[in-house]
Order: structure tokens, then sequence, then C-alpha cells
């Protein structure tokens, strides 16, 4: 008998023959997944462990006469009117601009493509000192001047500079988030509609707009949390004047300026009570719709 | 009825050069070939989504090679259906009645007239999450017709499909097609499946298209023999342009 008659009659002895080394046996010894499972945890832990304890912190730190004290403080409960209002508002703004920038990019080819890209992420990169100085003298330039003066009330040093300079950092985390989002629509859905009988605008509005739902929830809640947080653009553009450009990073900016570190970390604290609620109502408005949640 | 004359497309490093060919009203093709070799480029072109690079495509008598896809009046059907995950099996079927302003009461007789036809009624108010596979391709085909397309183009619809229910689908394409007679351009890899619908058979190998009739594919296949189109150095059988 030939040899590759004798293994295809004898599936032992192709794998090697009975009572070879059991190195070359097909089973392998598996090891344990838990050292891996407890690595993974361990590293991401760490990060969740040092949340937790700065919450505890603030919390272990600051007192109830401290909290009541800065909610009834009318220079906080203005911070608090500006944070929500301004923040509210440069979402709405963010979205108009990242949803139109974010299908342009994710749908067309053109040329310039590249260089608009990276554009948008110029606010990203940059610190957030010098977005605001650059807003402050964009607005020193004839047009910026003509606003300020033409505008009631200005812009610079005045509410619409916060907003605006929220605006400018909050936008380019949503042009991202619905870039993504875009990207992973499968095209096909909006395909179909053309040949169903849209035009493109009725197959984004009707098709792609609704299927992004998911992404929009995202991007709206990175612009309001990361818009909460803007800081250092506000205190260059519109200054940190109490009851008229104050939002809450601002006073806790003033507040450790005072010395009042009680103070301060009350307001860290409401600030922190504040977008853990928005951000919970965004989520569920988001996820609660009929079907499979949009992407 | 379908006419393509010397069609160009250029994807990528893919490239389909000088198919001709030609589907009369009312009958039913199938287009074949392998995986790669232009076939759902060619359906994409003649829906309008592929712009041609030379050649002309004519639908029910007219020139469309430079019209929109909304302009061409063909019904589409992807290989993955493609069903809008946020609209129910009534908003589908619905979908292109609505884009054509048809009156509320007209919208709703053709829906129910579709959902019988598909045998969908019962699922006229579920979203596309719950469907399953065969139920998905039902709702896109019916989306397709909706609005009394004159052609039909479907791209390989059964082949995510367990026999079963490719069987009850095959049934149910060819009872939709004595109810309606659309025209129809069916992509597929499957030969039974093609057997058994096909008046003409398309195979496109090496950018060159070799076409018979069903009834040749039939009897090939009775008597145990693939069609020698299929063979690997096999010459056209007719009408095929390189």
């Amino acid at each position: 008998m030939s040899a590759p008659a004798a293994a295809s009659a004898d599936p032992e002895a192709a794998r090697g023959g009975i009572g070879k080394a059991p190195s070359d046996a097909p089973f392998i010894k598996v090891t344990s997944d838990v050292p891996f499972i407890v690595a993974l945890s361990l590293l991401g832990g760490v990060y969740v462990f040092l949340i937790v304890a700065m919450l505890v912190a603030d919390l272990a730190f600051t007192t109830r006469g401290n909290l009541t004290e800065a909610l009834n403080s009318p220079e906080i409960r203005y911070s608090i009117r500006l944070s929500l209002l301004s923040c509210s508002m440069t979402t709405i703004f963010a979205l108009w601009s990242a949803v139109p920038l974010g299908y342009l990019l994710s749908r067309f080819e053109f040329r310039g493509k590249h260089l608009i890209e990276a554009v948008v992420d110029i606010p990203i990169v940059l610190p957030p000192l010098v977005v605001g100085l650059s807003l402050l003298v964009l607005f020193q330039t004839p047009v910026g001047r003509w606003l300020n003066e033409t505008l009631p009330g200005g812009v610079t040093y005045a509410i619409p500079s916060v907003i605006l300079a929220q605006y400018m950092v909050a936008t380019a985390f949503a042009v991202r988030t619905m870039r993504a989002t875009f990207d992973q629509i499968n095209p096909r859905q909006e395909q179909v509609a053309l040949t169903l009988g849209c035009s493109r605008g009725q197959a984004f509005w009707r098709v792609a707009l609704p299927e992004s739902r998911r992404g929009l929830v995202t991007a709206a809640t990175l612009a309001w949390a990361r818009s909460l947080g803007e800081f250092g653009p506000i205190l260059i553009f519109s200054g940190a004047t109490r009851m008229k450009t104050e939002v809450l990073p601002t006073t806790v900016y003033l507040e450790m300026n005072a010395g009042n570190i009680g103070g301060a970390v009350a307001v860290s604290l409401i600030m922190i009570a504040v977008a853990l609620a928005v951000l919970v109502l965004m989520r569920a408005y988001g996820f609660g719709v009929k079907g499979e949640p949009a992407r | 009825m379908i006419r393509v004359r010397n069609l160009c497309v250029r994807a990528g490093g893919f490239t389909l050069d000088g198919v001709s060919f030609a589907l009369e009203t009312g009958r039913y093709g199938i287009l074949m070939g392998k995986t790669g070799s232009g076939k759902t480029t060619i359906l994409e072109t003649l829906c309008g989504l592929r712009k041609p690079d030379a050649g002309s495509v004519e639908l029910m008598g007219r020139d469309v090679t430079q019209a929109k896809p909304a302009a061409r009046g063909v019904g589409y059907v992807p290989q993955d259906g493609a069903l809008f995950s946020t609209m129910s099996v009534r908003e589908h079927l619905a979908f292109a009645l609505a884009i054509r302003h048809w009156k509320l009461r007209d919208i709703e007789a053709r829906v129910e007239e579709l959902a019988r036809l598909l045998g969908i009624a019962h699922l006229l108010g579920r979203m596309p999450a719950g469907l399953s596979g065969g139920e998905r391709q039902r709702v896109a085909l019916g989306r397709a017709l909706s609005f009394k397309p004159g052609i039909l183009l479907l791209d390989e619809p059964l082949s995510a499909l367990d026999d079963e229910t490719r069987e009850d689908m095959c049934a149910l394409i060819q009872s939709v097609r004595a109810a309606t007679g659309v025209t129809t351009l069916h992509v597929t890899h499957n030969l039974k499946e093609a057997a058994r619908l096909a008046d003409q058979v398309f195979f496109l190998k090496d950018s060159r298209l070799h076409e018979a009739t069903g009834d040749e594919l039939k009897s090939s296949l009775a008597n145990g023999a693939a069609p020698r189109w299929l063979a690997p150095a096999g010459p056209p059988l007719t009408g095929g342009v390189a």
C-alpha cells in the first residue's frame, strides 16, 4: 500500500501516528483568560477610580453650607443660567454647521477636501487661549469692529462672545462626530431613495438624517459638554465680568482667585450635577427611538 | 425594454468595456458572472447611480444615459435590501408614493395591494430590525414595485436566504411577475434560480457578455451539463460584445 493510501485509510496515522509526542497533537493546552481580563480591568480601572476619587474628594471637601451659599448667590445663579443658555445655543449652532459639513465631507469628493478637513481640526489642536486671542484679534479687523458696533450690545466682552467662543471649539468636535456617523451609514440606502424618486436633498432629509439620529445625539452631547467646560477662550474673548459674561468655569476661577476654595468646589459640584442631568436626559431622548437606534 | 449599447464603465481598478445587450419588455433577464465581473456595476449604471464613460442606456424607449436615478422610473432591490432602519414596513411601501405626492387614500390603497401581493400584510407596523431575511427582501421588493416601475432590477436578492425561503421567494417573484408584467433584470450566482426564472440569461465573463435563452439553460441543466459558456474558455453563444 502506498503512503498516501495508508494515510487516507488511517486518519490517526495521517496526523502523525498513535504514540507520537504530545507536542505534535492537534490540541494545545489553553491558558486561562483570567490574567488578560484582570490586566484590562486594572489598567482601565485606574482611570475610573481617579474620576470617582475626584468626585468623592469634592463631596468630602464641601459642606452643605457651601452649597446653599453658592445656590443662593445671585452671581452664581446668573452664571448657572448663562451657562445653560449659552451651551444650549452653542449646541444648536454647532449642529447647524456640523451636520452639513460632516455630510459633505463624508459623501462627496471635491478639490480641497483634505485642506478643509485639516482646517476643521485646527480648533481641536490649538491651545484654548489661542482660540480666544485669535477671536479677539478677528474682532479688531474692520469687519469685526463693524459687527461690534452694529450688533446691539456688541460681541466682544458681551454674551455673544461667550457663545462664539464656545461654538468655535465645540463645533470642531461635533463635525468629527457627524463625519464619522455619516461614514458609518451605508450610502446604499440613500441610493435606493434616489431610485425611488428622491433628489439628493430629499434623500438626505428623509433617509440619511433620520438614520444619523444616534450620531446627532452624540454630537449634541459632546458639543454641549465641551461648551460647559470651555474657559480659556471665554476668559480672553469675553472677560470675567460678574453678572455679565460669567459662566460656571469663570465662577470657579473667580472664587478661587478670591481664596474661597469651598465656594469654588461647591460650584464645581453644581457643574457636575448640571452636566450629568443634561447628558442623561439627552441620552434618554436620543436612544428612545422606535426600532433600532439610528447611527 | 432595456437596451444597453457599448457600455464602458471604469470604477477604481475595474473596467467594463463595450458591453451591449437588450431585454424586451415584459421579459425576465438573469445576469450571471463571477464575483467582481461587473454585474452590480451594470445594474448601478442602469439605475443611474453610476455614470458610464461611454455608451448609452435606453429604458422603455427613452435614452436615459445622462438622466438622474429619480427620472428613470426603475425599481431597484440591492443585495442587502438596504431598508431604512427608521421607517416601518408601511412607510417603506409608501415612501416613493409620498415623494410623488400621491393622495393619502391612494397611498393607503396601494400599500394594502402590495402587502397582499407580497404576503406582508401582517408586517406593516413592524420595523426592519425585527424582520427575517426573507421578510426584509419582500419589503425591499414591495418598496421597489410601489410606484409601478416599468423596469425592476434585482441585485442578488435571494443570495442570503436559506433554501426554503429562497424557494418561497422564487415563487413570489414569479407571481409578482405574472401580476405586474414588469421587465426584470435579476443578478444571481445560482443556476437553479436562473433556470427557474429566466426568459433570457446573460453571462458576464472577462468583460464579455454571453447570452442564452432560459430554455437553453434549462435543457443544459436537465442534461446534467453546465452551459458551455460557463466553461473557462467558452466562446459567446450569441450577442456577446467585447
